[in-house]
């Protein structure tokens, strides 16, 4: 009665075996809801370890979401729950509602836009506003795990808050797993329960 | 032959080549730095037209299928070395010769025979007298269509990496992020055709049509002949391109869906 009922703790998103260009073999799960902050001197691998999560760059060893192998889901699917934010998006066209698949008013009132936002042309966003942005169009999928490499590291104060908040509103009211990767330390505090950095190819407690 | 052939003699020849010569000495003078290129090209060009003029009088001869074949491969294996040739940014490994000559396999040589069985039919269907002109302006149009359509979408491709990543990190499928880009490659590819269409009587006179008249044909039938090869280089040019385009656009992403650029390197 004890242990069938109760399937074994499936994490959010969990590595097994994985190796990028310069990283791993490396173990590693995040459970839902939880953020873990990921350092590491620049040229260690961090971006390149979230793209290879983000099945953007051919890797070793298997990835998981909720239990499902990264390699059983189309990678388009893969890629549309598991949301790479890079430290700076590009924009293609030239209106920002065109980026959307779907508007999100509470969220765009939240960072400090009005719904006319959508009709702005690219070229009149601030690198801060285009951050900001781009990090909403991402959460339009409704993605279960983000992966953030540096997101607030060209905002100001107020805009990184903003950031901040968006992500750990987003997090808890949809359980998302968050790995984000950050130099700052008080940054690390405020947003994450877990700490990790990287050390001569491999994951230690920061 | 034609009563309205005159025959030109090598002094004429002679004496047209007197103008090259004249432009690589004032190339010289004023140190454009072109004119061994001008002179070897010139040289290249009399070789290989005298050349392929033993062959096609061997060819006439023997109307062969074999021979015509033998011919129509070489043709097009040397077209897709061009293709490769004219490329900033190169797929590596068999597959930019491998695509483009292809592609042009299918469109040239369909197209092809398509006018020499239902159009011009003519007996034997691959009667080298009309076959290898056919064939060789419509490889010689859909090469240019194709090179320059690949060419815009590795270059393309390369320098708005970030963007069509950021398509596929958004959840579109290869397909959505680079389809804005593989229309501008194929634009780019068809223009030359159609502006050749475009301006043909009117700016300028094509080729084909001013070479049959002058061998004395009668105007209008030259005239018939060039709109036929028009409309057989568009549609050749066309398909081409298109198939061409749309295969290099599925090379540059992997099983994964991820872009793969380091399948192309810069040529």
């Amino acid at each position: 009665m004890k242990t069938a009922d109760h399937p074994a703790h499936v994490p959010r998103l969990c590595l097994e075996g994985f190796t990028t260009r310069n990283l791993g073999p490396l173990e590693l799960q995040v459970d839902a809801g939880q953020c873990l902050a990921l350092s590491g001197p620049s040229g260690s691998g961090k971006s390149l370890l979230l793209r290879a999560i983000a099945d953007l760059d051919p890797h070793g060893g298997e990835a998981f979401l909720d239990g499902m192998p990264c390699s059983r889901l189309p990678a388009p699917e893969w890629r549309r729950q598991v949301a790479l934010l890079a430290a700076e998006s590009p924009w293609w066209l030239p209106q920002v509602g065109d980026h959307f698949c779907r508007a999100d008013p509470a969220g765009l009132q939240e960072l400090g836009f009005g719904a006319d936002v959508l009709r702005w042309q690219v070229e009149r966003l601030s690198s801060g506003e285009r951050q900001r942005l781009a990090l909403l169009r991402l959460l339009c999928n409704g993605p279960k795990v983000l992966l953030l490499d540096e997101p607030t590291a060209n905002l100001d104060p107020d805009a990184t808050a903003a950031v901040e908040e968006l992500v750990q509103r987003y997090r808890t009211a949809h359980q998302a797993a968050v790995l984000w990767v950050s130099h700052d330390p008080e940054q690390v505090r405020r947003v994450a329960q877990r700490a990790l950095r990287i050390h001569e190819r491999r994951l230690e407690a920061a | 032959m034609n009563g309205g052939l005159i025959i030109l003699t090598p002094l004429d020849l002679a004496l047209a080549s007197l103008l090259v010569v004249a432009v690589a000495a004032l190339s010289l003078r004023m140190k454009l730095g072109v004119e061994r290129q001008l002179l070897v090209a010139g040289v290249r060009t009399t070789l290989q037209l005298l050349l392929i003029g033993l062959v096609l009088k061997a060819v006439f001869e023997r109307a062969d299928l074999v021979w015509v074949g033998a011919i129509a491969v070489f043709m097009l294996l040397v077209a897709g070395r061009e293709v490769v040739a004219r490329q900033r940014y190169r797929l590596v490994g068999w597959w930019g010769f491998g695509i483009g000559s292809f592609a042009m396999l299918v469109s040239s040589f369909a197209v092809t025979l398509l006018a020499l069985h239902v159009m011009v039919q003519v007996q034997p269907w691959y009667a080298p007298q009309y076959s290898i002109p056919l064939l060789g302006m419509l490889l010689g149009n859909t090469m240019n269509g194709i090179a320059l359509g690949l060419d815009r979408l590795t270059e393309t491709s390369w320098q708005q990496r970030t963007a069509i990543e950021a398509r596929l990190m958004l959840g579109q499928d290869w397909n959505q992020a680079i389809a804005d880009i593989r229309r501008q490659s194929a634009r780019s590819g068809l223009i030359p055709i159609i502006n050749a269409m475009a301006a043909a009587g009117v700016v300028s006179l094509p080729g084909m049509m001013t070479g049959q008249i002058l061998a004395g044909a009668p105007p209008v039938e030259a005239v018939k002949y060039q709109i036929l090869i028009m409309f057989l280089i568009a549609g050749g040019t066309g398909f081409g391109t298109l198939a061409a385009v749309y295969a290099a656009s599925r090379r540059l992403f992997d099983e994964r869906q991820r872009l793969r650029l380091d399948r192309i390197k810069k040529g």
